[in-house]
């Protein structure tokens, strides 16, 4: 096994990418954002639908830790960040949670800085700065506990429990073993196996937490879909052989290994643990990407059985396959065949060469989601905007 | 033979079919006798290991995905007809 190598931040965190963050704070402006990136494709420049509108104290602090998280963000080299100005969570209230990080970073507001063209051009100016700043940063040793990785599942069927989650979840006890943190959300995914996640808490006050937020996820599930609970798991999941919320939950949580729980930390927490991390977040992909984003993950594993070809902005994300048939259905999109685990192919032998690869993604080869551009970025809110 | 239903854990009492079982095939995994299909079972879906009784846990991943609702032989199709969620009923 070779040894992983990254970019060592100010304040003691390594990225395995050194990109350059184009970040709004607010929809408002994306057609903004768009100009920009079409200028300076070399730079990561985001669109989001939210930052106004929604000002409850829950999803302000959403939306303060997203945005602060992917500034912060390990992989980020360095950002312009972009504000409105009249949006309820500005620049200004940004700034504070972002100004520690020791990385380059500007800051423009379209309603000061001359509109959306005349900002788009300083923008623009600032974004090749920092790209040729940062450039000469050079890659150091990574030490094992100074990795984070995301496991998450979507687009599932019937076999992402039995093939790809399975060998997710050797990596997942293959990085522990390495010191390394593993961290995996989706609450409503883990409806049904509260007894079996409580069990492997490292303590009893671990193990309340995991209870309570299940319980969390059950009762908000039930309220929403009334009579419908018992059917949380959808149609094509029963056709898939799957007959209760429990058993698809199994096959969800497999991907986090077998390892003792360290902690649960909120949505886009970052922990202060290592091991493996549970994170109380939805399991709709894009939202759950982002938490596990923002809480300094460097690297995801996304399991998939249907086929979804999701990234996100800052991170790679490796594709699992979960069937032979998507695999080559979507070669472009999948990055490892976990299908072959039903056709004789031995668990510790998939396991070896999903590490190496993941040697060679985190020392800077591509993911296909990174190659092909399918960056995805949207956030959960708990309210309906006023 | 080539293994045609696989057993995730080895406390489980159903196993996964990898292909569409006939009925009367026989089902095949390491480790274990063979054993026949009494009905048809759907790719991905799951058979039973071992006679279950009525109101005896399903398991499956080592752990209890849901309550029979009926006897169930062996090699007979586990699924919503003859099980029940634990947490909420149908």
């Amino acid at each position: 096994m070779s040894d992983i190598t990254g970019y060592e931040r100010k304040n003691g965190k390594f990225g395995i990418r050194n990109h350059v963050l184009v970040l709004p704070t607010v929809s408002c402006i994306n057609g903004v954002i768009q100009r920009i990136s079409r200028e300076v494709p070399e730079a990561i420049c985001v669109t989001h639908a939210h930052g106004c509108g929604r000002g409850g104290p829950r999803d302000l602090e959403i939306l303060s830790r997203i945005l602060s998280g992917l500034v912060n963000h390990p992989n980020v080299g360095g950002t312009v960040l972009i504000g409105l100005g009249c949006e309820i969570f500005n620049t200004k209230n940004l700034l504070p949670l972002i100004k520690e990080t020791g990385k380059p970073l500007e800051v423009f507001n379209v309603q000061e800085d001359g509109g959306s063209l005349r900002t788009a051009e300083k923008v623009i100016t600032a974004a090749r700065r920092i790209l040729s700043e940062i450039s000469s940063q050079r890659r150091v040793a990574l030490p094992w506990d100074k990795l984070l990785v995301a496991m998450e599942c979507g687009g599932s069927d019937a076999m992402s429990g039995v093939t790809a989650n399975v060998a997710m979840g050797a990596v997942s006890d293959w990085l522990v073993e390495k010191g390394a943190t593993v961290i995996f959300g989706e609450n409503t995914e883990m409806i049904g196996t509260a007894h079996v996640l409580a069990r492997r808490a490292k303590n009893a006050e671990v193990a309340k937490q995991i209870e309570q937020m299940i319980g969390r996820a059950e009762k908000l599930t039930q309220e929403v879909m009334g009579d419908l609970a018992s059917v949380v798991i959808s149609p094509g999941n029963m056709d898939g052989g799957m007959s209760t919320i429990a058993e698809k939950s199994m096959g969800c949580i497999f991907k986090g290994g077998t390892t003792t729980i360290n902690q649960v930390v909120d949505y886009g927490e970052v922990p202060s643990e290592h091991g493996l991390i549970l994170q109380d977040g939805p399991g709709y992909d894009g939202d759950s990407m982002a938490g596990l984003a923002a809480s300094g993950s460097q690297l995801m594993f996304f399991s998939t059985g249907r086929g979804t070809p999701a990234g996100f902005p800052v991170l790679p994300v490796i594709k699992v396959a979960s069937n032979t048939r998507i695999y080559k259905a979507m070669k472009d999109d999948m990055d490892v065949n976990a299908g072959r685990l039903v056709e004789g192919q031995a668990l510790d032998r998939l396991r070896a060469e999903m590490a190496d690869l993941m040697v060679r993604v985190i020392n800077g080869e591509k993911t296909k989601a990174e190659v092909n551009g399918m960056d995805v970025f949207t956030f959960m809110t708990v309210h309906p905007p006023f | 033979m080539k293994d045609n239903i696989l057993i995730i854990h080895p406390r489980d009492n159903v196993a996964v079919a990898l292909r569409k079982l006939e009925i009367g095939e026989m089902a095949v995994a390491k480790g274990i006798e063979g054993f026949r299909a009494l009905e048809e079972i759907p790719a991905s879906h799951k058979i039973a290991l071992r006679d279950i009784s009525q109101g005896e846990e399903i398991i499956k991943y080592g752990e209890t995905v849901a309550v029979s609702t009926r006897d169930i032989k062996k090699g007979e199709w586990v699924h919503t007809h003859n099980l029940e969620s634990k947490r909420w009923k149908k």
